[in-house]
């Protein structure tokens, strides 16, 4: 039986290289009990987001916690792991000029 | 199924990993009154006895250890679902008439390392490139899941909670059981935070473990001495490692498609099944697990759980055996001993936690985050 291919497209490599753009968080979770590698960060909010260029990934954020549906932007990458902010609310940024 | 056997499920700090095995294997082998010389193949689910010992090539050396020489011996890797993979290769292979009687063991030894360690071995079923390089656990995988699953269908830490609590208590009447341990609804809701929202009551446990079952075609059954049970229907179906490339995480697609395939070749439908071993890796997979399988409406999981049908004296009792919530996980043997336990209530054999209706009963294994499935339908022979 075929089945229609749903699959969401992996960002695209130069969207990867500048950065992936801004997006909004599709679901998130705080970890407490962290890896070996990660140990001394815990805790850390991971995130999964959907981008606005299309497709999502899994990021860390930075600063304030988030939650579903959520806006937020690409910060930086930290040893290749992209950290995502929460997005300051319109109203705000009109006011920051 | 002619013949099963397993370890107890625990931390057993003296007892190696090819120990294990080979008690499940000799027991399975005792049960079916068959002797090592008549196994025409070996199958092992293991998932990480490499990275958990430091020991590769485990088929033949625990093959050889139960006296069964000469003959092919495979370990199967499929991360949580390695037995049942293991399983699925065996029942195709015996299926297809290459061979008659076959040993499948599924084995895991995970307690010798530091929890921290173990995290990060099992998140080697997981996307090593995307996920696990931003700090994602199993239960960090999970708690994404039930995030999601809780916004899109109202899901609640309670229902979440009711998991754990049916399966402690059905586990406290399992004596192989790890966590032989009743809990309270109060301290399933406070629980050590391990990645939000679960807890530690969330979580299935870090266990050392093995389990057989015997293989011959239905026909050669009655040379052996143990009850027999059927394989009725059975399919292994794969999908995504990584979660973020799922369009929808709150549902398997694997397990769906495992589960309609394995209904339509035992000619049944999901409301026939009347008892099952699902993957609770975490109380959110359970709940998943009921929606997937068909018993309940997607988004009807968590109502479900909290309702007591799937409780021993329920009209669908879910994981009589504890599940791998009180059971315990060893993860390679998993797939093998949810085997065995639906078994077990097919010959009438579960004792304390036997239930009345138990001629049709189903085993679903989880590999990952969902990205291999098993689901195999049971009856007695």
């Amino acid at each position: 039986m075929m089945t229609t291919t749903t699959a969401i497209p992996e960002p695209k490599l130069e969207q990867t290289r500048l950065g992936p753009g801004d997006g909004e968080v599709y679901t998130e979770t705080v970890v407490w009990a962290a890896p070996q590698a990660y140990i001394n960060e815990a805790p850390y909010q991971i995130a999964i987001i959907t981008l606005d260029a299309g497709g999502r990934l899994t990021a860390r954020i930075d600063g304030e916690r988030v939650v579903i549906g959520d806006r937020v932007v690409f910060a930086d990458f930290r040893n290749g792991v992209p950290f995502f902010r929460k997005a300051q609310s319109r109203i705000h940024d009109q006011a920051g000029g | 199924m002619v013949g099963i056997g397993k370890t107890h499920f625990g931390a057993f700090p003296d007892r190696d990993l090819r120990h294990l095995a080979v008690e499940a294997g000799q027991k399975c082998l005792e049960d079916a009154g068959a002797k090592p010389e008549q196994v025409e193949a070996f199958y092992l689910g293991n998932f990480a006895g490499p990275e958990f010992v430091g020991q590769n090539h485990l088929a033949p050396y625990i093959a050889t250890a139960m006296d069964i020489r000469g003959v092919p011996a495979t370990r199967f890797e499929a991360a949580c679902a390695s037995s049942g993979s293991a399983f699925f290769h065996a029942v195709s292979a015996v299926g297809a008439g290459l061979y008659d009687i076959v040993l499948v063991t599924g084995v895991e030894k995970m307690t010798s390392q530091a929890t921290p360690k173990v995290a990060e071995i099992l998140a080697g079923a997981g996307d090593c490139c995307g996920e696990v390089k931003a700090g994602a656990t199993f239960p960090a995988l999970f708690a994404m899941i039930a995030r999601r699953h809780m916004a899109q269908y109202g899901t609640t830490r309670e229902q979440l909670a009711a998991v754990a609590v049916k399966n402690h208590a059905n586990g406290a009447r399992n004596p192989y059981a790890h966590m032989r341990k009743v809990i309270t609804m109060e301290q399933a809701l406070n629980g050590k935070p391990v990645s939000e929202p679960l807890t530690v009551y969330d979580c299935s446990l870090v266990s050392d473990g093995a389990a057989s079952v015997l293989i011959a075609p239905l026909e050669r059954a009655h040379e052996f001495a143990a009850r027999p049970a059927r394989v009725l229907g059975i399919a292994q179906t794969s999908d995504y490692v990584a979660l973020d490339q799922k369009p929808d995480i709150t549902t398997f697609s694997a397990v769906r498609e495992a589960a309609q395939k394995a209904y339509r070749m035992a000619g049944v439908s999901a409301s026939d099944i009347e008892f099952a071993e699902v993957h609770d890796c975490f109380t959110i997979a359970e709940i998943i697990a009921t929606e997937d399988l068909g018993f309940v409406e997607k988004g009807q999981g968590g109502p479900y759980a909290s309702a007591g049908c799937t409780a021993l004296n329920g009209s669908r009792p879910v994981n009589t055996s504890g599940g791998l919530k009180s059971k315990g996980h060893p993860v390679g043997a998993t797939g093998v001993a949810q085997i065995c336990d639906v078994v077990l209530q097919l010959r009438g054999e579960a004792g304390e936690r036997q239930i009345k209706k138990h001629s049709l009963g189903l085993a679903q294994n989880l590999g990952g985050s969902g990205a291999t499935a098993v689901v195999t339908v049971l009856s007695a022979a």
